[in-house]
């Protein structure tokens, strides 16, 4: 196991709002608004971050070095000078596949069960 | 939008100025797209969140500075350590000392309405509180419109037999409204009643719940069980709760007073026999209960002029009942307490300072990168306040352990329990305490981390800035020097009035004595016969023991429980001539003994002879007096041969003896008078028949002490064996108090000194790191070491000089406040003064010693180096 991996593994599991945050992130760069309306698009409306839980995340996700700020801003007409835009790191990518991961073995786990629809 | 922002106060200010301003955007979209009573969901769904996510944003802020803060103490523990220590140190001694002063001078007394109940005692000349006579008593009570309640109590011992051995037990007769009076009810069985005080009553008694739980293994079925005190069955009625101790902690039964007609006759007007105790009505105060009862007790002495002469009345608070010498040694220790925190605490700014002062590279490096002022002061609170937290906790716990050991400083006449307890009042003082020197000096260094960016201490080689800082900083070692000068120069005062009073004469040699305390039950041992032969027997068997060389029985040893006993004396010619009336001016201390007791205590005979076995019943009465005895009442004459009436019976003095110290070391005490346990008559006096053996010995006195109990015990099983203890062991429990104080401050003085030393030390070693290059710059322009070492040195002496000087000056304004603790030694005592300063001196020149080789160790071309 690399260094990156094993810092990886050392954020799992991770909260419910960070992975998603991760998600929004993973296609390109959003600033918070739109990190609130990918998540709440991509769940069907079932999950709308609250500010508070949105920058909280941010902010460790900063920290933890899953996100950083970004400076290079898109296509002017879409710029607004308040926001500040998010980028996910290679760190962060790691983490993401990493937490799908262990999704997955979950639900490997729980199909055995018999918990879950799909092949044992 | 205004409660939001509001409600986004509740994030950590770093949060808030970070991401509120693109939270509030968000938020009032939200709003937006909410209609009518969607909005009321969105508000309540968001107050909900926002407590939520600001507890987790702090949490998470709390814990990375702690994270940070332990690293950071793990990189230098020293710091941490030392600041630790000195909190521990000064919140310890603090937390302990106030906790016994404030148990014993301020936490109410486990009584209701504590502040109500007054003592009631009768003046005389000379004696400031002497007890009431039963006459008094019941004539002032029923005058006195005071008082709700006004009850009498005194103190009794008595041998309960029937269990394995005979115990004697200390404990009270009281009217049977003592309890309803102190308003405390037994938690098991009943009160007394007014039947319990009429003679043929059945014979009741309640329980302390010591004894109780002690002798009775706290027995649920103990109501209604007989016991045999003395050779008379008593039942119980009643067992009182665990924190009532009245009148004094060792008081472990109470049983009613008796009254019969013949208690009130006149003749029983001077028989001062009880202390009166009374609950003021609402409303009444101290000084109006005192007014009425000083008329009364004036109406009292025109009803009864020869009875009641010069007799006043004396009303004071039952919390008061604390010697003055009691409460000066707690206030002593207090103040002492008060100097080790004073000290611990500038001892700690100090190190703040400096430690502030050596981060601002790291804090300036941090605000520069993006740190807000706000994130730095939190990072810097979370630090000091951490330190605060441990160093609390370990202060209480050593605060807990300490307050046990300061019991001896519990006077014992007191009614609360003989151990102090540190209680949740003090502990709270003690945690706020801890916050607040966190919070204090946690401000401190941020006061200078704040003025971000500090630009200043991003440059290189910065010199030794703020002059200001520097003069608050020795300012503070200053008034730490002056705070260890006083705790010096009070403990050298104590010390010294510690050795006075040791080695005072008590009149008596008190090494190679045994003593001990039987009890010779009524009625069989009414007659003189069967004490005297008891007595004999006893004497025989113990002088034939190995080793001794005499032994005697005597009332009561001197400084022992009792040492009262007083009876007016009446030489022939004086105008009081049997009068009976007792005044400080014609009592003596009334003591029988048998043969050889001057010689068994050593006490020298300084005229004539000893009591001797000749002096039966059918001789002259004798009396060996004292010297005070002889020359107040045969000044210019001798006082051999001479006769005065005393104890109902004219005496001869046939001998002179050494004056003794029977009330203490440290009281005055009356002259004294000694007869012949042979005469006095059959079922008279028998209080004071001899009950206490002296025993001198060649040997180890307390080797005695198995074989003298079996003599005793083979004399007659039945008698109780108490107090076995060496005439030594006696004379230093009248010390005890005191060591323990000296002690105690000898450790504060101890600590304050060390706190001190680390102080002068910091602040020089500081001085000179942060001077290295001015000092390499000197040295490579051509100074000597010994301008370096005179330029550090005297650095070290203005700082102790400035301390010493108001430290001497506030030592004696201590030393004079004290004073009554002295023992005549006088406040400015050259010795001690001397003792302490020279102390400062090597405290001076330890926590300079340091600094200055480093100093001198200064290489110009390394110090130039690093400009």
């Amino acid at each position: 196991m690399n260094e990156i991996s094993k810092e990886a593994a050392g954020l799992l599991p991770l909260p419910p709002a960070t992975f998603h945050i991760l998600l929004a992130l993973a296609d390109e760069d959003r600033h918070g608004y739109a990190i609130i309306q990918d998540v709440e698009a991509r769940t069907g409306g079932e999950l709308t971050l609250s500010a508070g839980t949105l920058y909280r995340s941010i902010q460790r996700m900063l920290e933890q070095g899953l996100l950083v700020e970004t400076r290079d801003r898109p296509a002017p007409e879409d710029d607004d000078e308040r926001r500040r835009y998010y980028r996910i790191t290679a760190l962060g990518t790691v983490v993401a596949k990493a937490e799908a991961r262990r999704l997955t073995q979950l639900v490997k786990m729980a199909r055995a069960a018999g918990f879950a629809p799909g092949k044992a | 939008m205004r409660l939001y922002d509001w409600l986004l106060r509740l994030y950590p200010a770093s949060f808030r100025n970070e991401y509120g301003g693109e939270m509030r955007p968000l938020f009032a979209r939200r709003l937006q797209q909410g209609r009518g009573a969607a909005t009321l969901g969105i508000w309540l769904s968001t107050i909900g969140e926002v407590f939520v996510n600001a507890a987790a944003v702090h949490v998470d802020l709390l814990k990375q500075d702690v994270s940070y803060t332990v690293r950071g103490m793990r990189r230098s523990p020293g710091f941490a350590i030392t600041a630790i220590l000195i909190l521990t140190l000064g919140i310890g001694a603090t937390t302990a000392a106030f906790s016994v002063t404030d148990f014993v001078l301020i936490r109410p007394l486990p009584f209701r309405d504590p502040d109500r109940l007054v003592m009631l005692l009768e003046t005389t000349p000379g004696y400031a509180g002497m007890e009431l006579s039963a006459p008094n008593y019941r004539d002032w009570k029923a005058a006195a419109t005071s008082f709700e309640s006004l009850a009498i109590y005194t103190g009794i011992a008595v041998t309960m037999t029937g269990g394995s051995e005979p115990r004697r037990l200390s404990g009270a007769t009281c009217s049977a409204d003592l309890m309803p009076t102190l308003g405390v009810a037994p938690i098991v069985g009943r009160s007394f009643t007014a039947d319990d005080e009429r003679q043929g009553a059945a014979r009741v008694v309640i329980l302390s719940y010591r004894l109780w739980q002690t002798e009775f293994g706290g027995d649920p079925d103990i109501l209604g069980r007989t016991l045999v005190f003395g050779d008379a069955p008593v039942t119980v009625v009643g067992v009182m709760p665990r924190e009532f101790h009245f009148p004094s902690s060792d008081v472990l039964f109470w049983v009613p007073a008796r009254f019969t007609g013949g208690d009130y006759q006149e003749s029983e007007r001077t028989n001062n026999k009880f202390y009166g105790v009374g609950r003021l009505k609402r409303g009444v105060t101290i000084e109006r209960a005192q007014t009425e009862m000083s008329l009364i007790a004036a109406q009292s002495e025109r009803q009864h002029p020869r009875e009641n002469k010069d007799t006043g009345a004396l009303v004071y608070p039952v919390r008061d009942d604390v010697s003055q010498r009691s409460r000066l040694l707690l206030l002593a220790l207090s103040g002492a307490a008060g100097c080790v925190l004073l000290i611990a605490c500038a001892n700690l700014a100090n190190l703040l300072l400096a430690r502030a002062l050596g981060r601002r590279r790291e804090l300036a490096v941090r605000a520069a990168i993006g740190a807000g002022r706000e994130r730095l002061t939190r990072q810097l609170m979370t630090e000091s306040l951490l330190l605060a937290a441990v160093g609390g906790a370990l202060g209480i716990a050593l605060a807990v352990a300490a307050v046990p050991l300061l019991a001896q400083l519990v006077p014992s006449g007191l009614p609360i329990s003989s151990t102090p307890t540190v209680d949740l009042r003090v502990l709270a003082v003690a945690a706020a305490l801890s916050v607040a020197t966190g919070i204090v000096f946690g401000m401190a260094p941020v006061g200078r981390a704040g003025r971000s960016p500090d630009l200043d201490g991003l440059r290189e080689g910065t010199r030794a800035g703020g002059g200001q800082k520097e003069a608050l900083r020795s300012a503070l070692v200053v008034a730490e020097i002056a705070a260890s000068v006083v705790l010096l120069v009070s403990t050298g005062l104590l010390i010294r009035a510690l050795l006075t009073v040791q080695e005072l004469d008590p009149g008596f040699q008190a090494a190679g004595v045994l003593t001990l305390q039987t009890d010779l039950p009524l009625p069989d041992y009414n007659r003189v016969v069967t004490r005297e032969a008891f007595y004999a027997r006893v004497v025989a068997e113990v002088t034939a023991l190995r080793g001794v060389t005499s032994a005697a029985f005597i009332s009561f040893m001197p400084m022992s429980s009792f040492r009262g006993g007083m009876w007016p004396v009446s030489v022939k010619g004086d105008t009081d001539e049997a009068s009976g009336i007792r005044s400080a001016n014609n009592v003596a201390a009334i003591r029988y003994v048998t043969p050889g007791y001057f010689k068994t205590l050593g006490i020298a005979l300084k005229r004539g002879r000893d009591i001797s076995a000749g002096d039966s019943r059918d001789r002259q009465f004798a009396a060996v007096v004292s010297e005070s005895f002889a020359k107040r009442y045969f000044a210019d004459q001798d006082p051999i041969g001479r006769h005065f009436t005393f104890a109902f019976a004219d005496r001869e003095i046939v001998g002179v003896a050494a004056d003794v110290k029977f009330r203490g070391l440290e009281r005055k005490s009356e002259p004294q008078v000694y007869l012949s346990s042979q005469q006095v008559d059959d079922d008279m006096i028998t209080f004071y028949a001899p009950k206490a053996l002296a025993i001198r010995t060649g040997g180890d006195p307390a080797a005695l002490a198995p074989a003298v109990r079996d003599i005793i015990r083979r004399a007659n099983p039945k008698l109780p064996i108490t107090d076995v203890q060496t005439l030594p062991d006696l004379v230093d429990r009248e010390t005890a108090s005191r060591v323990v104080q000296v002690r105690v401050l000898a450790a504060f003085a101890a600590v304050a000194f060390v706190l001190a030393a680390v102080g002068i030390h910091g602040l020089l070693s500081f001085a000179v790191s942060q001077r290295t290059a001015e000092i390499g710059v000197r040295i490579a322009l051509g100074a000597q070491r010994r301008d370096i070492l005179a330029m550090v040195l005297s650095r070290g002496v203005k700082l102790s000089l400035a301390g010493v000087v108001p430290g001497v000056f506030l030592a004696y304004a201590a030393g004079r406040s004290m004073e009554a603790l002295l023992a005549g030694v006088h406040p400015a005592d050259a010795v001690t003064i001397a003792g302490a300063v020279g102390l400062s001196v090597l405290m001076t020149i330890v926590g300079t010693l340091a600094p200055t080789l480093r100093a001198l160790r200064v290489d110009p071309i390394s110090a130039l180096r690093t400009e």
